[in-house]
């Protein structure tokens, strides 16, 4: 396994400690005039979200962490399970809900996503930054009424719920925006 | 006086478009700011009778620390060149980098010069970060006769000079320990040490060893003693624990342990200046230095040559004198209220 001595230390790296990833989110070298030299770091772990404070002395060495990022397609929901498949590979993985996360709003049957793999296990998963959704059902929006600004909950062919201008009608196509989760326009099929 | 740094290079606009980083890091006006530092730095050793000297930043000499590694340099025939096999050295000696004047300045000492500073160049391997660059600018000076006292007195004067905060206060390094952090550094076990570091919940390197007293003092002093000096005022700290005397004369202070008289120079919590009440006993020079090796060792690092020229000159009569080493960028930085060293150098090491 590759690892970092401590003169590659920098903002950014990527490394393994206790068997989790981490990203170095800071690295402040120290060192006072006739001591020893420290590298005071602050380090996220990258499942948890927890950030961890950590002090290295030049010389010492964390192991780097095997991360990389593939494109995957979804494929179908099994149950609490979603399964993708590596474009390049064809490997399947499988995802629980949590894994996931909020991206399970946005996944349609044969979407391209990218997928973090730590290990090559699956970390994180990322949707497209736009999708094009079927409204499936809302409440009738006010005859005439084209201001934006008021809205209403639509639900999508996914099952979930974004909040859309009150235009807005059964069976028409929405571009939602997946970072924010915000409706963008109507879509014309 | 400080530096406005608004001032962009009249003949580049600003920019930070890939393959940009020809472009120096400081502005204009930060250099002539430096420069006007340089001049005040001159005439202050000037106007004192200091005569300015150069001496060889390559040499077969090189200061023996624990925690100093210089580059080590190919002299000779170039290894790039194929005829006839590279030769690493010259006369069968590496070279170094100087990590400071030191050593030549001290040989000038003992061939009877009284009162000599450098502004020199000095480099240190794996030194890198917002305030250690790997290429330096230091500022070093001798004088013959003066003691203890009067060496940290030339220093504060300096201080105040390029500062303009006042003169230099003075605290020991067991009065500043006892106030900010609760102990005696030289008389406390270390497994005191040690639990002191852990109750305040600094995190240690965990391949720090328990019985590595200097290094775990270090961890308090980087993080609650050094961020408290020179908040106002310029601070001297001085008296050293006995084992990080370095090139100082270690002095007896009865039950209270013993000291080195060693003294550093801070301001906004920065360390700018390392000073020695300097040792001119060759044999104990040897026996440091064989010491230091051994731990060099230990920690996995190459022994640099316990034998130089210094102990000739140290055999030959080193006279008593006093001797300050000064981190010339950090000055710079500080006096104009910057943040990095960048700032203040036209091309820092990512641009060298």
């Amino acid at each position: 396994m590759a690892s970092y001595s401590t003169s590659d230390f920098r903002k950014g790296l990527k490394v393994q400690i206790e068997g989790d990833p981490y990203l170095m989110i800071e690295c402040n070298f120290v060192k006072p005039g006739k001591g020893q030299a420290l590298y005071k770091c602050k380090l996220r772990n990258l499942i948890r979200g927890t950030v961890l404070d950590r002090t290295y002395k030049s010389g010492d060495a964390l192991e780097a962490a095997d991360i990389e990022e593939v494109a995957v397609q979804y494929l179908y929901r099994q149950g609490d399970q979603f399964i993708f498949m590596n474009n390049e590979s064809y490997e399947q993985y499988e995802l629980t809900v949590a894994q996931v996360d909020d991206a399970w709003k946005y996944l349609k049957e044969g979407m391209g996503c990218s997928m973090i793999l730590f290990n090559e296990n699956p970390l994180s998963l990322t949707p497209p930054n736009h999708v094009v959704l079927k409204v499936e059902y809302c409440e009738p929006g006010a005859k005439g009424n084209t201001a934006s600004n008021v809205t209403k909950p639509v639900k999508v062919e996914t099952g979930a719920e974004i909040l859309c201008p009150s235009f807005v009608e059964i069976g028409e196509m929405i571009r939602v925006d997946t970072r924010t989760g915000e409706y963008i326009e109507r879509v014309k099929e | 006086m400080k530096a406005r740094r608004n001032l962009m290079w009249p003949t580049l606009l600003p920019s930070a478009s890939a393959g940009d980083d020809f472009r120096p890091t400081a502005t204009l006006e930060m250099l002539r700011f430096r420069a006007e530092l340089l001049r005040r730095t001159r005439d202050f050793f000037d106007r004192r009778g200091f005569l300015e000297v150069e001496t060889p930043v390559l040499s077969a000499d090189t200061v023996v620390d624990r925690h100093l590694d210089p580059f080590e340099v190919e002299v000779g025939r170039s290894p790039l060149d194929t005829g006839k096999g590279g030769q690493a050295t010259h006369a069968g000696r590496p070279y170094y980098l100087q990590t400071s004047p030191e050593f030549a300045m001290k040989r000038l000492l003992a061939a009877g010069a009284e009162a000599i500073y450098q502004i020199a160049r000095a480099f240190r391997r794996d030194e890198l970060g917002p305030l250690h660059n790997p290429e330096f600018t230091m500022v070093e000076w001798y004088r013959a006769g003066d003691d203890y006292d009067a060496g940290m007195t030339l220093l504060g004067e300096l201080a105040e000079t390029l500062f303009g905060r006042g003169p230099a206060e003075r605290i020991s390094y067991r009065e500043a320990f006892e106030q900010f952090v609760g102990l005696d550094p030289h008389t406390a076990r270390t497994d005191q040490i040690v639990a002191a570091v852990r109750d305040r919940r600094i995190d240690a390197p965990e391949s720090l060893s328990p019985a590595d007293r200097d290094s775990w003092l270090d961890l308090l002093l980087i993080d609650l003693v050094q961020p408290q000096l020179g908040r106002t005022r310029p601070v001297i700290l001085y008296d050293y624990p006995a084992m990080q005397s370095a090139l100082a004369r270690v002095r007896d202070d009865g039950p209270r342990g013993k000291v080195s008289e060693r003294f550093e120079l801070y301001v906004d919590g920065i360390e700018l200046a390392n000073g020695y009440h300097e040792l001119t006993d060759a044999e104990e020079l040897v026996r440091r230095n064989v010491q230091t090796n051994l731990q060099r060792q230990l920690d996995g690092k190459r022994p640099l040559p316990s034998e130089s020229r210094l102990l000739a000159a140290m055999n030959a009569g080193l006279p008593q004198s006093t001797g300050v080493a000064m981190g010339f960028d950090r000055v710079v930085m500080l006096a104009a209220g910057a943040k990095t060293l960048a700032e203040v150098m036209p091309f820092p090491f990512d641009r060298a």
